[in-house]
């Protein structure tokens, strides 16, 4: 199977919740059985590679650079960005796929940075908060944060704002229905829901449809 | 100091007007750096190991083994034997290592023994709360059991709001950046004036030779002011290692013991007139604020509105869990639920609209003017005369209701020293110690500062 082809075999961990809750056994053993065709790991008598618990180099495709960090395969790819690769945008709130304060896009998808193991997040296209924006141009969602004063303390903002990116992508003039389903997995403590909602609506409003059928400016 | 008034509201240029955060776009391109996010060179991870049983004793404790682990570059105790633990995840020990696995990997090798003592963490029912109930207070104003037996109208019930956590998205911790003999401390602190402080004796270190950074803050809600022990513990391993060292409460201690509210219970009774005439307030009120005992305060009991007859007593009930902190408006959402919902009760058995009965006790409250006009404004600002109907006439499973309830707080403005400085190309920046807890306080400053200068 070539680099690029994802197996798709059940090894292919969905980024999903339970998907990383049912997988989350190999962690605690300290070492990972992974689908990651890159890797060499140390052959177990199963048959199927065995990664860790030592150090192993992995590459991440994050907002379209190739990063080669040296991580134990137990490392969450939250833990990768925001301690190893000091992208910090995503925040570490909960932990447990719970906040959605470290949403960040893999394969043009929302998911929760911390229910995926960096090694796995290998071969994807990881979208962080950090590349959103296009050098001072900021994406219509993140202007209509600014201006719907969507945020108050902004620790939920970053994860926030990528939902919401999401949601338009996928619903380019949503309900409010469709609004509240698609941010229904992102929570903010300090109750800014009401600017949240106008600024989703208002950068569906703005937002040619050129732009959000071509995924924003980073497609 | 030369007296300076404000412009007139018309003719104010800034202040008043609607203006975008002035760190806006910081928050939303993950630019904005909480002290959560301060990655140092060198930079080491504390993780405590925590009591896992509410009340319990130290029998012995073994970190010989979680010494041994590569990456880690000190373990200390901080409750040792004999030691009696008085709340489930109290800080037993602590690790700092290279990284944050390695730390916690360190944790699960410290082997500790505990004698389980007999806990109490239920306050709901005094009860089942044997002998830790406090001594009660009581007060009593004009008379009440005469007042009760003159009321037209009496109801009787329990109200009751548990104790809640303040759950900041950014938790509790810090960064402590030791060198020599000073300290930068990026602490996730509602209390940036105040931080220095705290950690200078305990660190043996002068206060100015402490440097506290706060530039964005991930909630605080009240339980943001202190340096907390586990600060004071990261700092001291800062200061034995020479390295930066970086820790940050975990979901789960943040919910136990980095501040919780106290819990408010109460039997109440109250009794009116037929006219709607509040005469008479009782209540016998319990609840928490950890090991203390102390619960909500009958103080602000019954809550805006004082009958002329009142009788309160409260209990204070010790539980094992983690020590209340302050909370927005400290005690008044508690006492603000119990008293509306006892008063909404009673308006239900007169058969009054609520909007009526409370204009019509007005005179009870401090503010009779005022609220009159709030009263007017907020029911055609909620459509009350169209939303609200009497009790029971709705069918159906699902029945939806409307209430009304007054609420007030003592914070207001107040002076304060900023540094000020001024550019040859007229550009002003101002400096002064304070944090933007999310309520725009960088906006509003820069605000005042522009409309000063016109």
């Amino acid at each position: 199977m070539g680099k690029d082809q994802k197996p798709e075999t059940k090894h292919s961990l969905e980024v999903s919740r339970r998907g990383f809750l049912t997988g989350a056994g190999a962690v605690i053993s300290s070492s990972i059985v992974a689908g990651t065709e890159s890797l060499q790991g140390a052959r177990h008598p199963s048959g199927v590679n065995v990664f860790g618990p030592a150090k192993v180099s992995m590459t991440i495709k994050i907002n379209g650079i190739q990063r080669t960090v040296e991580l134990e395969p137990r490392i969450t790819l939250l833990d990768a960005l925001r301690s190893d690769l000091d992208l910090t945008g995503a925040k570490k709130v909960c932990d447990r796929g719970t906040c959605g304060s470290c949403t960040v896009m893999i394969d043009d998808k929302p998911a929760y940075a911390c229910s995926i193991l960096a090694i796995e997040a290998q071969n994807k296209d990881v979208r962080t908060i950090e590349g959103l924006a296009q050098g001072n141009n900021l994406h219509p969602v993140q202007q209509a944060f600014v201006e719907n004063d969507a945020q108050q303390c902004g620790y939920c903002t970053p994860g926030m704002v990528m939902a919401c990116k999401a949601l338009l992508d996928k619903h380019p003039n949503p309900t409010l229905e469709q609004i509240k389903l698609g941010l229904g997995g992102n929570l903010c403590r300090c109750g800014t829901y009401a600017g949240i909602t106008e600024a989703v609506l208002e950068s569906s409003r703005n937002q040619t449809s050129r732009v959000l059928k071509e995924g924003g400016p980073h497609a | 100091m030369p007296k300076y008034d404000w412009p007139k509201m018309t003719d104010r240029q800034v202040i008043g007007k609607r203006i975008s955060r002035v760190d806006g776009n910081d928050k939303v391109t993950g630019k904005a750096k909480y002290n959560s996010d301060v990655n140092l060179p060198g930079m080491l991870y504390a993780k405590f190991l925590r009591c896992p049983f509410p009340h319990a004793r130290v029998t012995s404790i073994d970190i010989s083994e979680a010494e041994q682990i590569p990456g880690v570059k000190a373990v200390k105790v901080i409750q040792g034997p004999g030691k009696e633990i008085h709340w489930a995840l109290d800080d037993i020990a602590v690790v700092a290592a290279v990284d944050e696995a390695t730390a916690e990997d360190a944790i699960r090798q410290i082997k500790v023994q505990y004698e389980k003592l007999p806990h109490l963490v239920n306050e709901d029912d005094p009860q089942k709360a044997g002998n830790r109930l406090k001594e009660p207070s009581q007060q009593t104003k004009g008379n009440p059991d005469q007042a009760f037996l003159e009321a037209d109208v009496v109801i009787e019930g329990e109200y009751g709001i548990p104790v809640i956590t303040h759950c900041c998205l950014e938790p509790h911790g810090q960064v402590i950046d030791w060198k020599e003999n000073s300290m930068t401390v990026y602490q996730s602190t509602q209390n940036v004036s105040g931080t220095a402080n705290q950690y200078s004796q305990p660190l043996e270190t002068p206060a100015s030779n402490i440097r506290v950074i706060q530039d964005y803050i991930g909630g605080g809600f009240g339980s943001k002011f202190s340096a907390d022990s586990w600060g004071l513990e990261t700092a001291q391993l800062a200061k034995k290692t020479g390295r930066p060292v970086r820790n940050f409460l975990e979901r789960d201690a943040e919910l136990f013991v980095a501040g919780t509210r106290p819990s408010g219970f109460a039997k109440i009774k109250v009794g009116a007139r037929k006219d709607g005439t509040l005469t008479a307030w009782q209540a016998d009120s319990w609840g928490t604020s950890g090991l203390q005992g102390g619960g909500v305060s009958m103080q602000v009991l019954p809550y805006v509105i004082n009958p002329p007859n009142v009788r309160k007593k409260h209990t204070g009930i010790g539980t094992n869990t983690g020590a209340a902190r302050a909370w927005r408006a400290p005690n008044h959402p508690q006492t603000c639920w119990l008293t509306f919902a006892a008063l909404d009760d009673l308006a239900a058995k007169l058969n009054i609209d609520p909007l009526d009965f409370y204009r019509k006790n007005l005179n009870l409250t401090e503010r009779p003017d005022l609220y009159e006009k709030q009263l007017e404004k907020a029911a055609e600002l909620m459509g009350w005369q169209k939303k609200w109907h009497p009790r029971g006439s709705q069918t159906g499973p699902i029945k939806q209701g409307l209430g009304l309830a007054f609420h007030t707080w003592g914070g207001r403005g107040h002076d304060s020293t900023v540094k000020l400085l001024i550019d040859p190309d007229g550009s002003v920046s101002v400096s002064l110690a304070t944090q933007d807890i999310g309520t725009g306080t960088l906006t509003e400053i820069a605000k005042v500062v522009a409309e000063t200068f016109g």
